[in-house]
C-alpha cells in the first residue's frame, strides 16, 4: 500500500465530527437546553434591568462608576458616548448588547478564575490547559457557530456561549500569571506560620494576583465585545444587528453607525474596567 | 544547671533531585558531592547532620554559601522535606507528622525571620506582625493587641497603619522580627535574618535581639556565614561545610580547638587575605626576558622600552626565575664602559621573591615594601607571574564585593 498517496482521504474525520454532532443533537438536545436556563436568567435578568430603567438613570450610573474608578476626563466621555448611541437610535440595541456582555464576562469569570487558579497552582493541570485555550482563541468562531445553533437553538443564549468560548482564555491565563508571580519566600513565610493551603490562597495568593486577574477582566470583557458582530450572524441582537443588516442590504450608513457604536462602548467599558484593575 | 534539649537533629540527610535513593546508596558507598552530582545530577543539600539545641539558647548555624545550612533550618519547620532521619521537638520526631498535625506544630511552636523580610506586601505593618495568629485563628481584637505589643518590642508601634514598602530595611526586618514574636513561639528560626541589612543597622538589630533574649528566654536557631556575628550572638555555634556539619560547641572551645582546616581557616577570619594564595592571584601580565646567553642588555632594554615596561622578569629557558631587571639598571649598566656587559649585573639586588603556596596576608609587606610587582615561583623555582600592589588591591576589593550581597544563591536556588 502506498502510504503516501495524499490523494485519497485516509482518516474521514470530517464525517466522523459529523455523525458525532447528529447524534448529540439528536439523543440530547434536552441536556445541552437545559444548560441555557442559568444563562438565560442570567441575560435576561440584565436586559430587564437596562430596559427597565431610564436612559438617564442607566447615564447616570455608568457616569458614577465612571466617576470613581477613573476620573472626571472618562467621565465626561462616558456621558458623551451614551448621549450619542441614544442620538443615533441606538439605545436599546446598545442596552441588548451591554446586557450581553455583562452576562458574558459574568460566566467568564466563574469559570475562569478558579480554572486560573487551579492552572497557577499547578504545572500539570497548566499543561493540560493551554492546548485548550489555544484552540479556543484561534479557532474561527464560524467552526463551532454551527453545532453551537444546533444544541442550543438559535438567539442570544447561543450569541453569549460563542462569546465565552473565544473570551474566557484571558482571564484564565491571566489568573495563572498573577498567581504564579507571587513571589516564592511569601508562600514560604505563610507555610513556616502555620497557613494551610486554603489560607495561603485566600490571603496571599488572591490578593497578589488581583490586579493580574483584574487585567485579565478587562481583556475578557474586550474580546466578548469584539464578538457581538459574530453573535449577531446567529440571531443574538444588540448592536451587531445594523452591522449586520448593513452588510445584507448594503447599507453602509446603517453598518457605520452600529460599528462606531460598538468601539465607543468598548472604550468606555474598557476605561472604567481599566479603573477597577488600579 | 541542667541543660533540657529542645530541638534534636539525628542522622538528617537531604539530596536534591530526581534521584534521592540512589544518591543515598553512593553516599553510604563513600562517593563525595561531587561525584555523586555527576553520576545521578542529584546535590546532596545536608549529610549526616546530628546536633541538639537547648532551651532558651541562641544557636548559631554558620557556613559559606552552599553549605546546606538554609536548608538545615527550612527542615526543622519541614518547608523542605528531609530525605532521611529525624528532627525532634520537644522529644516529638516532626518528620513523621501528617500535614495536619505539621500546621498545628508550626502554630504552636515554630516562627521563622527571612533574610528577604518576606512581608506580605499588601498587609500593613500591624496585619503582617499579626499574620501568624490571624493563620491561627485568633480574633481579630486579640490577634491586633497582641501584633501590637510585638511592634512595642521592636520599637515600631508608630507604624503600625504604614505599608511595609514605606519602611526602611532595618525597619521591615523589625516587622519581621515582629511578625515572629507575636506568636509567642518556643523555637525562633532565623535564617540569615540580618545579612541584608547594613553593617550598622546588623549591628543595632543583633544588639536588639540579645536585649530581647535577656528579658525573656527563647531558643533561636540563627543561621549566618557572618562569623563576627556568630561570635557576638551565639551561645553555642555548629559549622557547616558542603553539607555537613563540622564542629559544634562554644565559640571559646571551637576557637581554642578547631576540628580540622577548614574551621580553623574560618576563623582566621574570612578575611581573604588568608585564603587565597599567592599563587592563585599571580598575574603573568609582566614583561619577561630570557636569558639565552646573558650578554644583550640592550635587547632588553629595547624589549621593555616597546612595552612601556619599566621592569622585566628575567628567566631561562625552563623559566626558573633569575631575576629583575628595570630600565634604569639597565641603562646604568650600558652606561658603563666595559666591553661585555653581562644581564646579571643589572638584576636589581633587593629583589624577594614569593612562593605560590603562600597566603595573600605573607606576601602583602613585600609588595608593599617594592615598587617592582612582587615575582611569585613554584616549588621548583619556576616563574608563575607576579603581583603588584594594584592587582592586590584589585582582589582584595573583587572578594569583599562578592562576599557582601546574597550569599545564599547557590542554597535557595536549590530549595525551590
Amino acid at each position: 500500500m502506498n502510504f503516501f498517496n495524499f490523494d485519497k482521504k485516509l482518516i474521514p474525520l470530517d464525517e466522523w465530527v459529523q455523525e458525532f454532532v447528529d447524534w448529540l443533537v439528536f439523543n440530547h438536545r434536552d441536556i445541552f437546553q437545559a444548560l441555557k436556563v442559568p444563562i438565560e436568567l442570567c441575560l435576561k435578568g440584565f436586559e430587564w434591568f437596562f430596559m427597565f430603567l431610564h436612559p438617564a438613570v442607566v447615564i447616570i450610573l455608568f457616569a458614577l462608576a465612571a466617576w470613581r474608578f477613573a476620573g472626571k476626563r472618562v467621565t465626561i466621555f462616558t456621558v458623551a458616548t451614551f448621549m450619542l448611541v441614544g442620538f443615533l437610535g441606538l439605545w436599546e440595541e446598545t442596552m441588548v448588547t451591554l446586557a450581553m456582555v455583562i452576562s458574558s464576562v459574568f460566566f467568564c469569570a466563574l469559570a475562569g478564575i478558579p480554572f486560573g487558579i487551579l492552572s497557577g497552582r499547578s504545572d500539570r493541570f497548566e499543561m493540560l490547559l493551554r492546548p485548550c485555550l489555544d484552540a479556543m482563541q484561534t479557532t474561527p468562531a464560524f467552526v463551532y457557530l454551527v453545532p453551537v445553533v444546533m444544541l442550543f437553538s438559535i438567539g442570544t443564549v447561543s450569541g453569549i456561549l460563542a462569546t465565552i468560548v473565544f473570551s474566557v482564555p484571558p482571564i484564565i491565563r491571566l489568573t495563572s500569571l498573577g498567581i504564579r508571580q507571587v513571589h516564592p519566600e511569601l508562600i514560604e513565610a505563610s507555610l513556616a506560620f502555620g497557613a494551610t493551603p486554603w489560607q495561603v490562597l485566600r490571603k496571599v495568593q488572591f490578593p497578589l494576583a488581583l490586579p493580574s486577574i483584574m487585567a485579565g477582566l478587562n481583556q475578557t470583557l474586550m474580546m466578548a465585545l469584539s464578538m457581538v458582530v459574530i453573535a449577531a450572524l446567529i440571531g443574538a441582537g444588540g448592536l451587531g444587528n445594523p452591522v449586520v443588516q448593513g452588510l445584507n442590504t448594503l447599507e453602509i450608513g446603517l453598518a457605520t453607525i452600529g460599528g462606531l457604536a460598538i468601539v465607543l462602548l468598548a472604550m468606555v467599558l474598557d476605561r472604567i474596567t481599566q479603573g477597577f484593575a488600579k | 544547671m541542667q541543660k533540657e534539649v529542645k530541638l534534636e537533629v539525628k542522622n538528617l540527610f537531604k539530596v536534591f533531585g530526581s534521584q534521592p535513593k540512589k544518591a543515598m546508596k553512593l553516599l553510604d558507598e563513600g562517593f563525595d558531592k561531587d561525584a555523586i552530582f555527576e553520576k545521578t545530577e542529584t546535590t546532596i543539600g545536608v549529610r549526616d547532620a546530628n546536633f541538639e539545641i537547648y532551651t532558651g539558647e541562641i544557636f548559631v548555624i554558620m557556613g559559606l554559601s552552599g553549605s546546606g545550612k538554609s536548608t538545615i533550618v527550612r527542615m526543622l519547620n519541614r518547608l523542605i522535606e528531609p530525605t532521611s532521619g529525624q528532627v525532634l521537638i520537644d522529644n516529638e520526631d516532626i518528620t513523621s507528622m501528617s500535614d495536619d498535625e505539621l500546621v498545628k506544630l508550626r502554630r504552636a511552636k515554630l516562627s521563622m525571620v527571612f533574610q528577604s523580610f518576606a512581608l506580605m506586601p499588601h498587609m500593613t505593618v500591624l496585619q503582617n506582625a499579626a499574620f501568624g495568629l490571624e493563620m491561627d485563628g485568633v480574633d481579630k481584637e486579640t490577634r491586633n493587641k497582641r501584633a501590637l505589643q510585638a511592634l512595642e518590642q521592636v520599637g515600631l508601634e508608630t507604624r503600625a497603619e504604614s505599608l511595609p514598602s514605606e519602611l526602611s530595611g532595618g525597619m521591615q526586618q523589625r516587622v519581621g522580627l515582629a511578625r515572629g514574636l507575636a506568636v509567642d513561639p518556643d523555637i525562633l528560626l532565623m535564617d540569615e535574618a540580618f545579612s541584608a541589612l547594613d553593617p550598622l543597622i546588623r549591628t543595632e538589630m543583633q544588639d536588639e535581639l540579645l536585649k530581647l533574649q535577656a528579658k525573656s528566654k527563647r531558643t533561636i536557631v540563627f543561621i549566618s556565614h557572618d562569623l563576627d556575628e556568630a561570635m557576638r550572638i551565639g551561645d553555642r555555634i555548629a559549622i557547616m561545610e558542603g553539607g555537613r556539619v563540622v564542629q559544634v560547641g562554644t565559640p571559646e572551645e571551637i576557637l581554642q580547638n578547631p576540628a580540622d582546616e577548614y574551621v580553623r581557616a574560618f576563623f582566621r577570619g574570612v578575611d581573604p587575605t588568608n585564603i587565597l594564595t599567592a599563587g592563585e592571584i599571580a598575574a603573568d601580565t609582566q614583561v619577561t626576558i630570557v636569558i639565552t646567553d646573558g650578554k644583550n642588555p640592550r635587547a632588553a632594554l629595547q624589549r621593555l622600552i616597546k612595552n612601556d615596561r619599566d621592569y622585566g622578569y628575567v628567566v631561562d629557558s625552563e623559566r626558573i626565575f633569575h631575576g629583575i631587571v628595570s630600565t634604569d639598571s639597565l641603562r646604568e649598566l650600558i652606561d658603563q664602559p666595559e666591553d661585555q656587559h653581562m644581564l646579571k649585573d643589572a638584576y636589581i639586588s633587593e629583589v624577594m621573591t614569593a612562593n605560590a603556596a603562600d597566603s595573600m596576608q605573607d606576601i602583602l609587606p613585600q609588595v608593599a615594601a617594592h615598587p617592582w610587582p612582587l615575582p611569585i615561583l613554584d616549588a621548583q623555582r619556576k616563574y608563575l607571574g607576579a603581583v603588584s600592589k594594584n592587582l592586590f588591591l584589585k582582589t582584595l576589593y573583587r572578594n569583599q564585593n562578592e562576599e557582601q550581597p546574597n550569599p545564599e544563591t547557590a542554597t535557595d536556588g536549590a530549595s525551590q
